[in-house]
């Protein structure tokens, strides 16, 4: 495994990360380093591990051993402030879970002032800002069920963007749209990407994380296979992720 | 066989058997509301990971699901007779129904909870929300909304239910009509009445319910879709 020292003080880093669900162990030694304004984009074959990996930064999973170290927060030990780290840590998810009860504008301002403490009119300033940010202005008094998949993901991601988050965690974010709706989604993220934000991504979009990523990281059976810049999906060194992308995973 | 009815006779004392019909929507309106807030507070606590707690719910839930309401109000009654304390019937009655109806609205909430996606709650957490805030401002008013005739209709049966008070001497309606039939001796009629007042108190309680679900659920208010 070979591993690209990020310069400065990385906002997320795994160290010999461990985890296993019963007897099956899917986090078998997992190390990786985000570097601030990184895009890292974690790929792999279904169970090899890499959606957890994410999870476990924003401690959605518990390690089992190893050190996880995101934004300054011991995420590995118990005594962990989560509402701090969460705070640091914005997460989009495949299935986009806004709050169906909840217009967008609500959806993306309740956790501005139920955690910060927000006045309300500010609130709905940020919210009209972030929304601009993914374009769906438009759609501020809308209900989640109004909305496309691809406007729903969006939205998802403006409310994430509110809380000023120091990196975003990406878990397969486009995976249950239809492929006319992922681009819109995907282009969003690559503003993002552009406008210097430090972000970890799940994805099955090969050509996108060709187009948008720093740095690659291919899991396989709960190990860090193989690690390097977005080159490393067109010239492989090790057999498993020749495979991977040659089974026709490379879209461009 | 002939069948004669007096109506008059008995509807002469019409002025108490309002009271009575105001004083079952009054039990009915304190009970409901009292039993809401103990049925959501004994359904979070059946949720909650502290044993202790999760198994005081659900011998309380188990306990009221399994006895009989009347059994139930005179548990209440005497109970607090014995400790030497001493409360109108209608407070009484009010205590009983609470807990009786606090059973079922907890057992009505806990499948509205559950009902709740397990994706939303992760994302509520995601976005730093305490535990608190996520029931309060995610879960609770989608699980009312899910069960919300479920846990209605639970409030109109313990309105009905409410009958079994007059034998605490509640003046409730159904009390009412005990005395005006052993007054009247027009045992028939008294009942037909009642039975009639009854109905229009239901359907009291259902425009209610209907118009607070308008204020409560703004999206099915203006979307007219089921969450």
């Amino acid at each position: 495994m070979q591993q690209n020292a990020p310069s400065s003080e990385p906002i997320v880093s795994l160290r010999d990360v461990q985890k296993s669900f019963g007897s099956l162990r899917v986090l078998d030694g997992v190390s990786f380093a985000v570097a601030r304004g990184e895009v890292l984009a974690l790929i792999g074959r279904s169970g090899s591990g890499k959606s957890t990996a994410l999870r476990c930064i924003d401690r959605f999973e518990k390690v089992d051993g190893g050190e996880i170290v995101v934004c300054g927060h011991r995420v590995d030990r118990p005594d962990v402030n989560l509402r701090a780290l969460r705070q640091d840590v914005g997460i989009v998810f495949q299935s986009y879970n806004l709050f169906p009860h909840l217009t967008i504008e609500q959806n993306i301002t309740l956790a501005p002032c139920a955690v910060k403490g927000m006045a309300s009119s500010h609130a709905k300033d940020l919210a009209r800002k972030v929304l601009a940010q993914v374009g769906l202005e438009e759609k501020l008094h809308a209900y989640p069920e109004q909305l496309s998949g691809g406007q729903q993901q969006r939205a998802a991601i403006a409310r994430s963007l509110a809380m000023q988050p120091k990196v975003m965690l990406f878990d397969e974010v486009t995976s249950a749209l239809d492929p006319e709706l992922t681009g819109e989604v995907l282009k969003v993220i690559e503003q993002l990407a552009a406008d210097g934000m430090t972000m970890v991504m799940v994805t099955h979009e090969m050509g996108f994380a060709k187009g948008i990523a720093d740095r690659i990281v291919f899991m396989h059976r709960g190990k860090v296979h193989e690690t390097g810049p977005a080159s490393i999906l067109t010239s492989p060194t090790t057999p498993e992720l020749t495979q991977f992308v040659g089974t026709g995973n490379l879209k461009s | 066989m002939s069948l004669q009815l007096d109506f008059p006779a008995v509807l002469e004392r019409w002025p108490s058997f309002l009271a009575g019909a105001a004083l079952t929507l009054e039990l009915a309106f304190f009970a409901t509301v009292l039993g809401a807030l103990l049925g959501t507070v004994a359904a979070v606590g059946r949720g909650t990971h502290n044993a202790l707690i999760a198994g005081a719910c659900k011998v309380y839930v188990e306990t009221i699901r399994n006895t009989p309401l009347l059994v139930q109000i005179f548990l209440v009654y005497f109970g607090l007779a014995s400790l030497g304390l001493k409360y109108s019937a209608f407070t009484v009655a009010v205590a009983a129904l609470t807990i009786n109806v606090g059973a079922y609205t907890a057992e009505i909430m806990r499948a509205g909870f559950e009902a709740i996606p397990r994706g939303q709650i992760e994302a509520a957490e995601g976005l730093a929300l305490s535990r608190l805030q996520i029931y309060w401002h995610i879960i609770l008013l989608p699980a009312i909304e899910k069960v919300y005739p479920a846990l209605t209709s639970q409030f109109v049966l313990l309105m009905l239910a409410s009958s079994v008070c007059s034998q605490i001497s509640a003046e409730e309606l159904t009390a009412v009509a005990n005395y005006i039939q052993s007054d009247t001796y027009r045992a028939f009629e008294t009942y037909i009445i009642v039975a009639v007042l009854y109905v229009i108190l239901s359907l009291v309680m259902r425009a209610g319910f209907w118009g607070l679900g308008l204020l409560l659920f703004p999206r099915r208010r203006r979307l007219g879709t089921p969450l």
